[in-house]
């Protein structure tokens, strides 16, 4: 009887499993790899703005805090953009016919306001409520990374699911002092972890419960 | 006890003179000349139908969500529990058969351990789907794989849809392996005998590269042993496992200590009773009464008595254990059970899985096919029916009396199981065409040691 394979038809099948199990194996580390790429979570990609504003300028050379522009943060669960009035709280003084503030002034003549781009935003289902946090004194940076050293605006973290439990499951090391809290560059010398757990307590903080679905998918 | 002229007095049931020439032509006959064509084609179109009216349904579903099926407040496990219990119960028959029977040997399973395993391989795919359909977004159901996420979270282990997943994944694979390890060798034969180059190859991949040396049996003979322990374990803890999925639940009626045993005897009762029905079928099938005896129904029909037993004795208990506990509600649900809406059930499994059952202490019926297929039949529908009876009906009696509610399935809920049908059938026609039925060489085998000519 003839022979129905070749001489090297083993080692070719060898090979295709081989090929299928490296396959199988790799495709699912590049997917992985690629879910988590700056591509995908949009880290560090600039987001067009209606006109160029520096928050590297305005906070890390000028010290404006945060709260002076988004005024809500201590309050509600949205941070809030400072209306054009805000901008015009210096801009009707200095630099008040530079071409580049031009659609400022024409947001304040037409009474329309300006159309900033979202950096950061979260799906729906995510309950997120910026007072909260910035009361039990996670700093801005935390998330935000060194926005008074960032020209333009970007995301500094892909603020995934997988962020937002790390520091609910152990708060501790995440936390400052009252008054630190928009203090970008701020720096201790202290254990943060002893520091963190002196302030849960003094705050009466109850990590317990803390990364229960509930808590952001409300 | 001596037995009938017809019935042969020998280890593996079959007559002491079979050759190899018959076995294997017998065997592997059919995967050249299939005997009856006609009957074929008709199972074949109403395999087809029956699974076009599943791809049908699952799309219906798959477009409007979950809502199409009948479950609702209060009652959140229909029909995709009740089926995928039904169904992978019905799978553990084929692993006992092939793997328990194997490891205490008793030739007389050769003749029936490939259709059993078949069986077990299609009705655990067709378990396999209800959950991920009931997932409501299937297409995620990756998310119960334990895998490295950006959200940081693991599979919730405490729920028992991660169970059913690694029930489920891990039975599958075994029974896989262990049918194509197991069929190594006929593939082998297959290949030999095979005309065309397409089939050979095909087979001869199948076989990979089977010899059968010396060193291939030993290595073959390892094999599935090692096989064989680990899937008798699967059977108990897969058919342990779902019956946690119910302890799990708050409903009162789910918590009885015997739910684990109860529902390894109903799900072997179960199996055992499509492996009767397919047993006849085949044998009528590919013409191999003379491999498929008499003897072997009787035998099948006795198993099916007495796991039946075994599961009246689970009754039994559910209906004892309420009153037992002094549980008001708990017998309040029992109650529901025997003379609810849904109290139809209750009996239909007390009258076909204890009652109808009985007609097989007589060996005038385990011996006549027709009247063993009816029976067996009559269990499967009984089997359907208990788990109706405990799936249903205690979920529709919430603790809180404004909670109470009722449970009608969808016209999407019947077609998707009928559908089902489809989903096991397809293949296993497929597999009478192209797969040796029978394990030719383990007959074999067993016919040389009842001779004693090594």
């Amino acid at each position: 009887m003839a022979q129905i394979f070749s001489r090297s038809a083993d080692t070719w099948l060898r090979l295709g499993l081989l090929v299928l199990f490296v396959g199988l194996t790799g495709g699912l580390l590049v997917a992985l790899a690629l879910d988590r790429s700056d591509y995908r979570t949009g880290r560090n990609w600039v987001v067009e703005q209606p006109l160029p504003f520096s928050h590297a300028h305005h906070v890390g050379e000028l010290k404006i805090d945060c709260r002076y522009c988004h005024s809500s943060v201590e309050s509600s669960a949205m941070a809030s953009l400072p209306p054009t009035e805000t901008c015009m709280t210096c801009h009707s003084q200095i630099w008040k016919n530079a071409d580049l503030l031009e659609p400022l002034r024409k947001s304040l003549r037409e009474s329309q306001p300006l159309h900033w781009q979202r950096v950061v935003e979260l799906p729906d289902y995510v309950y997120f409520h910026h007072g909260v946090h910035v009361n039990a004194g996670v700093g801005c940076s935390e998330c935000h990374g060194a926005v008074d050293r960032m020209q333009l605006m970007f995301k500094a973290e892909p603020l995934s699911m997988g962020q937002c439990l790390a520091c609910h499951r152990d708060p501790a090391p995440h936390l400052r002092p009252a008054g630190q809290v928009t203090r970008l560059q701020w720096h201790t010398d202290q254990d943060r972890r002893a520091l963190g757990e002196q302030l849960m307590k003094d705050r009466r903080i109850d990590p317990r419960g803390l990364s229960d679905c509930g808590i952001c998918h409300r | 006890m001596r037995p009938e002229p017809l019935l042969h007095d020998t280890g593996h049931f079959l007559p002491r003179d079979l050759s190899d020439q018959q076995v294997s032509r017998q065997v592997f006959g059919p995967l050249q000349q299939f005997p009856r064509r006609v009957a074929w084609r008709w199972l074949f179109g109403i395999a087809i139908t029956l699974l076009l009216m599943y791809l049908a349904s699952a799309t219906v579903l798959l477009a409007n969500g979950v809502g199409m099926w009948g479950n609702n407040q209060p009652v959140h496990w229909g029909y995709g529990i009740l089926n995928y219990i039904w169904w992978l119960g019905i799978g553990h028959a084929g692993t006992f058969i092939s793997a328990l029977l194997l490891l205490i040997e008793r030739p007389w399973r050769h003749t029936l351990n490939r259709l059993a395993e078949l069986m077990t391989l299609m009705a655990v795919i067709c378990a396999a789907l209800y959950p991920i359909l009931h997932l409501g977004r299937p297409w995620l159901f990756y998310w119960i794989l334990p895998y490295p996420n950006e959200m940081g979270l693991w599979p919730q282990f405490k729920s028992p849809t991660a169970w059913d997943m690694f029930a489920i994944l891990s039975y599958l694979t075994v029974s896989l392996l262990f049918l194509l390890v197991g069929a190594i060798p006929d593939f082998a034969t297959a290949r030999d005998r095979a005309q065309g180059a397409l089939r050979q190859t095909l087979y001869g991949l199948m076989a990979l590269g089977w010899r059968g040396s010396q060193q291939h049996w030993a290595l073959w003979r390892s094999t599935t042993r090692v096989l064989a322990m680990l899937a008798i374990p699967l059977v108990f803890a897969v058919s342990s496992g779902y019956s946690f999925l119910l302890t799990m639940g708050p409903q009162s009626g789910w918590h009885s200590t015997l739910f684990p045993p109860y529902f390894v005897a109903g799900a072997v009762f179960s199996g055992f009773a499509l492996v009767a029905l397919l047993a006849i079928g085949v044998r009528w099938l590919l013409h191999i009464e003379a491999l498929i005896t008499l003897r072997h129904l009787d035998m099948l029909g006795r198993l099916l008595l007495a796991t039946g037993w075994l599961t009246a004795y689970g009754y039994l208990m559910d209906l004892f254990m309420p009153f037992y506990s002094g549980d008001t509600h708990e017998i309040e649900v029992l109650l529901t059970r025997l003379s609810g809406p849904h109290a139809w059930s209750f009996w239909l499994a007390i009258v076909c899985n204890v009652g109808v059952l009985q007609a097989l202490w007589w060996r005038s019926v385990r011996q006549r096919p027709g009247v063993l297929a009816a029976v067996a039949l009559a269990v499967l529908v009984g089997m359907w029916a208990e788990r109706f009876m405990l799936v249903i009906p205690p979920q529709t009696r919430d603790f809180l009396v404004s909670t109470w509610g009722g449970y009608t399935p969808t016209i999407w809920d019947w077609t998707l199981f009928i559908g089902s049908f489809g989903v096991f059938l397809l293949p296993y026609s497929l597999f009478l065409r192209y797969v040796p039925m029978v394990s030719a060489f383990e007959v074999k085998q067993a016919l040389h040691q009842e001779r004693g000519d090594d």
